[in-house]
């Protein structure tokens, strides 16, 4: 009589080494694969289903942004140790910057946004160099400042627009490229980043969140290092910000809003923190589902909040790390 | 003249918002940010007592919405917080989404514009030095003043307060002599969201019960505390004095529009010259690499 047995799928990559995959046939690479092509090419073909449906055009562009900022968090407070509760003041100061070059100083749009991006990243980087040395609560509760501060200052001067906001930035030339421009830096700073985490140098950078101490007697400048992770960081945010602030034709206070604090903190936390695309995950479910809530006003808030909780309290992990679990487990029957 | 005198109203009003916190963060090292929303919230609950049943005597709706919020503050405890107390990140983010989800119910719920507010205990004012000053402002002092005493009188002569204290000064040696830190951590957050929701019911009478203040009280009870080194009494009050005569200050010379601006930037001036604080002694060592 026959035997059949189960067998995990995976059961050849695992036998043989896990870090480097040596596949020995197509199956198994498809089965390394699958995920990653799922994402891309689901992610590029979006805008191309988004014909039949053009009211989500927009909600899935700044869906995007939300997913670009959430793996930001998610690599300063998951891989650096810092916990950014201000992400707001990054995508401010990106859209303002952007806003500035484009309007006052008449730059064309594939100027204004690399500018904005890399000077923006330079600014806050300044800005928050100097609360670098403080850790945990401290520092969360220094960057909860920041975008109140910037909301505050421009209110009091009056100085760019004021509480109207600078109008007049221009929009994207074409539908694709507005959708496209994101998609493409998006996918490039997430397999960028999980690539960055390790390098040598991203190795040293997690290094200062599980014992800077150890860093430090190595020789290498744990200040330097966290000053090079918060402007990868804010680059990513600034990007963001800047794609906003062309997207809407508009920078304003709301630029500096809450929602751009909290929805990708969510995300993270939902989508699992420490893997990079969960967060990206995370954004995915969350900003349509707070477009589907549309209807609740501030409610949508609440409900954010009690899944947030729900999420660090029932199922710290997240759902990527439990996807990927679930996805190493599938077994198949295999003849004995 | 009218600046120390509204001086030292601003920062009597400025160390009650923030003793509740620092009596948390002190005792139990979990930083509430679901502080503001405690203190709307009872401010909402006594207006709700006020209006919604005719007649009801102030005194004790004040007492129940007091109560109310100090359940609430146990019950963060005893089933969010006592799950992932001890991971930094996780207690910030779980505090603040509370608060968030709180605040943001309540004008979901109905909480907005300027029609929410409660009476104040005596109308009337008088003259002080050549001020003239409302009774309700009076009685914040009073009642501040009279804060401190009791707290301290609390923490130094009653069984509770001091198994407080202990758990605070050293956890493990405290618990070898039997005080429970899960206890200590219900009380403590129970007391302090009492303190904010006391503080609520005496300074609200002076304006509106508006989901901003719920805000704006966060942050000013932070700045406070991290002025004063977390977890320091002393450094509290003493870091209350500061930035409440510096708002009053700016808002004489310059303009109210700086108020925030001040506080922030005292918070980050503090930081960097002293990251404990004016009083904290310790974890000097932790918190700076």
């Amino acid at each position: 009589m026959e035997m059949m047995r189960k067998e995990r799928i995976d059961r050849g990559i695992k036998v043989r080494t896990e870090g480097i995959y040596a596949i020995s046939s197509y199956r198994e690479i498809l089965y390394l694969m699958g995920p990653r092509l799922l994402l891309i090419v689901g992610v590029l073909v979006l805008p191309l289903f988004l014909e039949l449906a053009p009211y989500w055009k927009r909600v899935v562009n700044i869906m995007f942004v939300y997913s670009l900022l959430a793996l930001a968090f998610d690599f300063l407070a998951n891989y650096v140790g810092l916990v950014c509760l201000g992400g707001a003041f990054f995508v401010g100061v990106g859209g303002y910057l952007s806003a500035i070059f484009n309007v006052y100083l008449h730059l064309p749009i594939y100027l204004s946004i690399p500018l904005a991006t890399i000077l923006g990243a330079f600014f806050c980087t300044l800005t928050v160099m100097p609360c670098l040395p403080l850790r945990g609560v401290y520092f969360a509760i220094v960057t909860l400042m920041y975008p109140l501060l910037a909301t505050r200052v421009i209110e009091a001067l009056n100085i760019l627009g004021g509480t109207n906001g600078i109008t007049g930035v221009d929009s994207f030339p074409h539908e694709y490229v507005e959708h496209y421009a994101i998609i493409v830096f998006m996918l490039l700073f997430l397999f960028g980043m999980r690539r960055f985490v390790n390098q040598d140098i991203g190795l040293v950078i997690r290094g200062v969140k599980d014992n800077d101490q150890a860093v430090r007697a190595s020789g290498i400048s744990v200040t330097y290092m966290k000053t090079l992770a918060v402007f990868i960081a804010s680059f990513m945010c600034c990007f963001g910000g800047a794609y906003i602030a062309h997207l809407y034709m508009w920078a304003g206070l709301s630029l500096f809003a809450l929602d751009f604090s909290i929805i990708p903190i969510a995300s993270v936390v939902i989508g699992g923190g420490g893997t990079l695309v969960g967060a990206v995950i995370g954004s995915f479910i969350l900003v349509p589902l707070s477009e589907f809530l549309r209807f609740f006003g501030t409610f949508r808030i609440v409900i954010y909040c009690a899944a947030l909780t729900g999420f660090i309290v029932l199922k710290s992990e997240g759902l990527m790390v439990y996807l990927q679990r679930k996805y190493h487990q599938f077994e198949r029957w295999v003849r004995v | 003249m009218e600046i120390i005198v509204y001086g030292i109203i601003n920062s009597i009003t400025l160390s009650l918002i923030s003793l509740g916190f620092t009596l948390v963060y002190s005792i139990s090292r979990l930083p509430n940010f679901a502080h503001g929303a405690l203190y709307i919230t009872t401010g909402y609950i006594a207006w709700l007592f006020m209006n919604k049943f005719e007649g009801f005597p102030y005194p004790f709706a004040i007492f129940i919405a007091i109560a109310i919020t100090c359940i609430i503050g146990a019950l963060i405890y005893r089933f969010i917080l006592i799950r992932i107390r001890g991971m930094e990140i996780s207690e910030i983010i779980a505090t603040y989404a509370i608060g968030l989800a709180i605040l943001e119910g309540l004008r979901w719920g109905g909480l907005r514009g300027m029609t929410f507010t409660l009476p104040t205990f005596s109308a009337g004012s008088v003259n002080i030095l050549g001020t003239n000053i409302d009774h309700q402002r009076l009685i914040v002092v009073g009642v501040g003043i009279c804060t401190f005493i009791l707290l301290y009188l609390f923490t130094h002569f009653n069984k509770i307060g001091l198994a407080l204290r202990g758990i605070a000064q050293d956890e493990r040696a405290a618990m070898m002599l039997g005080i429970d830190s899960d206890t200590t951590a219900i009380i403590s957050l129970a007391i302090g969201s009492g303190l904010a929701g006391f503080a609520a019911v005496v300074l609200l009478p002076l304006g509106n019960i508006i989901v901003e203040a719920g805000y704006n009280v966060l942050i000013f009870a932070i700045a406070v505390c991290v002025i004063g080194g977390l977890g320091s009494w002393g450094g509290t009050i003493l870091a209350s004095f500061i930035i409440g005569f510096a708002q009053i200050l700016t808002e004489a010379f310059l303009s109210s529009h700086y108020q925030m601006v001040v506080a922030l930037l005292a918070i980050i001036i503090t930081l960097l010259i002293k990251p404990s604080g004016i009083f904290g002694k310790q974890k000097e060592l932790e918190e700076r690499v």
